[in-house]
């Protein structure tokens, strides 16, 4: 038996600067500058900081990455893991309501919507490192489903495993979008 | 005894959990639990009958994820069938003699609704159907809906109960630790939205301990007109040598789980952790005590899919502007099905302080019902404002009934016997509380008494359907004082008699008083203020009334309901900040280039004095719009600087649009545009229309997740010459090839661009698109080039 743990973690520090790089603006102006500080105003509340995870062995074989319960075939992933006898596979999420404001202001203020939306990315990325960071180990580098030859269909076997719509309230879409939409899965070696 | 009888007199005992005893005897993370009811019988059954044993009263069946999303009807069918006579085997084995039932089990589909997810509400209405009706064909003495983090699918669940099986309905929601739902409902929400579908019991279970859900299970004693039903976890989840364990004891649990049956909880059981000796212990907590009654209720409320908005606490603002009567603009945009204008009217009244929001979108040339779903549909993912639907039209009023994620302020019914035949029934079904207006087949009685007596005979045709007075609100109806003189004095009477006499909460239209008077705000404003003193509850009004608000704000300091009057001094503040930022400094150009949205706007409506509105456009917004796009191309600027031009252009055009009659209005053609099939998020498509807007296109924006045949329908409708797709995912890329094909095959001279994260040129070659743009500006600039 492999236990799934959820973790619910207090927001990250924010770092500006990486929500301008997902807002691709190199010299932000005092304009853009403010309209940040408003849009993280509007988020800051909206926002949750949920993982779920589980330390599976790991067996490699000809690419294939067998984790005991379930296994994937993948060149990039194996190498990804080579050095590791265990990894952590894990699902985390900011949960549905920075979706909702997404959306809003999607529809009546793009640009609030565009700030909003790289805030979102780079907390989402925030709360990945601060899982990571809260492991009593060391890891390889993040790897997801969609990288490389790890096909994005592989998300379906991972959601069966994690089950993260019951741990963390995250489910996958037929497209094999996630919702909420700022999440990630992701498998780490345990190095 | 059946369970409804059995709840009357007991408190009733659930069992615990399930999950974590599977897995001990087995089952891996990964694999279906409900299989094992076929696989497993024996474990199964042996499992239920320590529950009986322990003295549940009620077992339910181990369907929890039992759907046809997850398996074939024919396997669901039989994993339905055999996990009810499980149920009905350990019964008959135990040796408990406490009275016994089936409970057939719902859990969440492990997929989230629309607008947040894919899965579209009448689809999942359907699945739980399915779900249902082999419950009830094999045997359920009741439903448990459980450990559901949304209020939609909650709602969907519990229709397809209602539509599918006239067995008891217990509902259970799992809040965190915010004590919220997963979407943000509230506990309070969730009691006045199931008390309002009519649900048997209403409860928590799941996701915390008994002590961590204290406050979650006093609110929902506080507003549930049900029963309430308790099942929590043991306690909190704790990692001990590599298993997961909860942190109280069998005696823990029930001590606190107890104490709230003291305080009024009618059914109690366990959750995840919680096992037979939890549920022996319970039943030992309960042995002695007495069932509470459920207090009555006397709140009037309607909710959002969050929030409650209670009727009485202190006068209400039903926001009017969602309407198109006498309104040029706002047909314009129903007839070019422009939601986006519609979700701004709405936004922008919740900020000025509307506290629910009138949704009318009857419109002659329109399909109303279609409209009116639509329309509730993208205001509830915008606004957490609790709607009004307002209709004539009956169907109409169904449709936007069933999808509204919550419970509905419905507008309206009346004293004609068509048309309480017609609505009392939506009512009791889908919930929602009426406004009921005091006319009947004689049209609108010119006294006060007439119409009180019109508002009684309508309350004893609501009690036969079981709807109880809190749930209707009167609108003693507002005639036109230049008509009759005294028709406000009669409007107020029967208010204030209504209020007094027959305990009810009312409502008004408060414009309609001034019609054909000069200086209608102060007519309507001192109506206002009167009907206020004489107990109104809810106005229907327009919150961009300056002189409204004001006599809103001064009532609740004079009345006092506003502490310290801070609401009264915050309004003032609103009224008074024109910013820093003085008009005759600005031009419209450079309001535009630096992105002053309403600036904007007061300049071109200034300008539109002196200048001919298409010399504005070409003139001046125009060329302030392409030097910043011009600085963008340059990469001088970024693309948050050149939406907040956009917006603030967009602004300018509103006034324009509003202004000037629709033939000088004529755009340079039609463009459709979508985001493809299995697509959720569209940020980058709104960019473009945003930008194509300005720039003189009419757009049809078929919205998010669209079919390929959607798309060619609309392009044959409207004679579009160019279509806009995006696509985010490598995977709804071939839904993106799919519909390009589909309009180059049926559709000539109509071109096709497509852009989006994933999208390169060569893809875009390979799936036969006529242009990659590689930004919402590039696809502006390609659009010019073609009309």
């Amino acid at each position: 038996m492999y236990e799934i743990t959820v973790k619910t973690f207090s927001a990250p520090i924010i770092r500006k600067n990486e929500i301008l790089r997902f807002a691709k603006v190199k010299h932000p102006t005092e304009d853009i500058l403010s309209l940040l500080d408003e849009v993280i105003g509007l988020c800051e509340n909206e926002l949750e900081y949920k993982v779920c995870f589980a330390v599976l062995p790991l067996k490699i074989k000809e690419n294939l990455c067998d984790f005991s319960c379930f296994s994937l075939k993948s060149k990039n992933l194996s190498e990804n893991l080579s050095s590791s006898k265990e990894a952590v596979v894990f699902a985390a999420t900011l949960g549905a309501k920075i979706d909702r404001l997404i959306n809003k202001y999607s529809r009546i203020s793009p640009s609030k919507a565009l700030l909003i939306d790289a805030f979102a990315t780079e907390r989402i990325e925030a709360l990945c490192d601060e899982f990571t960071g809260s492991l009593n180990f060391k890891t390889s580098p993040r790897f997801s489903a969609g990288y490389g030859d790890l096909k994005i269909e592989n998300q379906k076997e991972i959601f069966a495993f994690l089950n993260p719509s019951k741990h963390i309230g995250l489910t996958l879409n037929e497209s094999l979008t996630m919702s909420p939409s700022k999440s990630v899965t992701a498998f780490m070696g345990i190095v | 005894m059946n369970f409804r009888e059995f709840l009357k007199e007991n408190i009733v005992l659930f069992d615990g959990g399930m999950g974590t005893l599977l897995q001990q005897r087995g089952l891996k993370a990964g694999q279906l639990p409900e299989r094992m009811n076929i696989t497993e019988r024996d474990v199964i059954t042996e499992i239920h009958t320590a529950y009986f044993d322990a003295g549940s009263n009620v077992v339910t069946a181990n369907t929890f994820g039992a759907s046809s999303l997850k398996f074939s009807d024919d396997e669901l069918e039989e994993i339905i069938k055999a996990a009810i006579e499980n149920v009905k085997e350990a019964a008959q084995k135990s040796v408990s003699y406490a009275e016994k039932f089936v409970a057939l089990d719902i859990g969440p589909l492990g997929r989230l609704l629309k607008p947040l997810g894919d899965l579209d509400f009448e689809e999942a209405v359907k699945i739980f159907a399915k779900t249902v009706t082999l419950g009830e064909k094999y045997g359920a003495d009741l439903i448990i809906i459980e450990t559901m983090n949304d209020s939609y699918e909650t709602k969907a669940a519990v229709l397809a109960a209602k539509e599918n099986s006239n067995l008891p309905i217990v509902v259970t929601n799992a809040y965190g630790e915010d004590k919220k739902l997963m979407t943000g409902a509230s506990p309070a929400t969730m009691a006045v939205m199931l008390s309002s579908l009519d649900v048997d019991m209403i409860g928590a279970n799941c996701s915390l301990g008994p002590k961590e859900l204290y406050d979650v299970i006093r609110d929902l004693l506080k507003y549930s007109k049900k029963p309430v039903v308790f099942q929590p976890n043991a306690g909190l989840p704790m990692v001990k040598d590599g298993q997961t364990v909860f942190n109280i004891t069998a005696k823990e649990f029930a001590s606190s789980v107890c104490d709230l049956v003291d305080k009024g909880v009618r059914g109690v059981g366990g959750c995840c952790g919680t096992t037979p000796e939890y549920i022996a212990e319970l039943r030992k907590g309960i042995i002695d005590k007495k069932p509470k009654p459920v207090l009555k209720k006397n709140y009037t409320a309607v909710t959002s899919y969050t929030n409650t908005v209670f009727f009485g606490d202190s006068p209400l603002l039903i926001g009017e502007r969602i309407n198109p009567t006498g309104k040029k603009r706002f047909k314009e945009a129903l007839k070019n099905g422009d939601m986006d204008y519609i979700l701004n009217e709405g936004v922008l009244q919740q900020e000025k302080g509307a506290h629910i929001l009138d949704v009318n979108v009857g419109l002659p040339e329109i399909d109303e019902e279609k409209m009116l779903v639509s329309a509730v549909k993208e205001l509830q993912a915008v606004t957490d404002l609790p709607l009004q639907i307002d209709t004539s039209d009956f169907l109409a009023l169904e449709s936007a009934l069933r999808i509204y994620n919550g419970k509905p302020l419905i507008n309206s019914v009346n004293g004609k016997k068509e048309s309480m035949d017609a609505v009392f029934p939506l009512v009791k079904k889908y919930g929602g509380t009426v406004i009921a207006l005091t006319l009947d087949e004689n049209g609108i009685p010119k006294t006060s008494e007439e119409r009180v007596s019109i508002a009684e005979k309508i309350l004893n045709e609501a009690q036969k359907y079981g709807i109880d007075k809190t749930d209707i609100v009167f609108d003693t109806l507002a005639l036109t004082v230049s008509a009759e003189n005294d028709a406000a004095v009669h409007t107020l009477n029967a208010l204030k008699t209504i209020k007094e006499k027959l305990g009810c909460h009312t409502s008004l239209g408060v414009s309609n008083v001034s019609f054909g008077l000069p200086n209608r705000d102060t007519v309507n404003s001192t109506f206002f203020a009167l009907a206020l003193n004489n107990g109104l509850s809810a106005a229907i009004m327009n919150p961009f009334s300056v002189a409204m608000m004001n006599t809103y704000y001064s009532f609740k300091v004079l009345s006092g309901q506003d502490q310290n009057c801070s609401d009264y001094i915050n309004n003032c503040g609103n009224s008074d900040t024109n910013n820093d930022i003085k008009t005759e400094e600005l031009t419209l150009e450079s309001a535009i280039i630096k992105g002053f949205k309403d600036k904007a706007g007061e300049i071109t409506k200034e300008l539109l004095k002196s200048e001919n509105p298409l010399d504005i456009v070409n003139l001046k917004i125009i060329p302030a719009l392409n030097e910043v796009g011009v600085a963008y191309e340059e990469k001088r600027a970024y693309l948050p600087s050149l939406l907040i031009s956009a917006e603030a252009a967009k602004s300018a055009f509103e006034v324009i649009k509003s202004t000037i009659k629709s033939e000088n209005n004529e755009n340079k053609g039609k463009i459709v545009i979508a985001t493809v099939k299995g697509d959720i998020h569209d940020i980058g498509k709104n960019i473009l229309k945003l930008l194509l807007e300005n720039y003189g296109f009419s757009v049809v924006d078929l919205g998010k997740d669209v079919a390929p045949e959607k798309v060619l329908e609309a392009v044959i409708e409207h004679k579009a010459k160019i279509v806009g797709l995006s696509a985010l995912m490598t995977t709804t890329v071939p839904f993106m090839e799919e519909t390009v094909k589909l309009i180059h095959q049926k559709v000539k001279d109509c071109v096709v661009m497509v852009g989006g994260a994933v999208l390169t040129q060569e893809y875009a070659d390979s799936i036969g698109a006529d242009k990659y743009a590689k930004d919402a500006l590039e696809g502006v600039r390609y659009a010019e080039s073609i009309i």
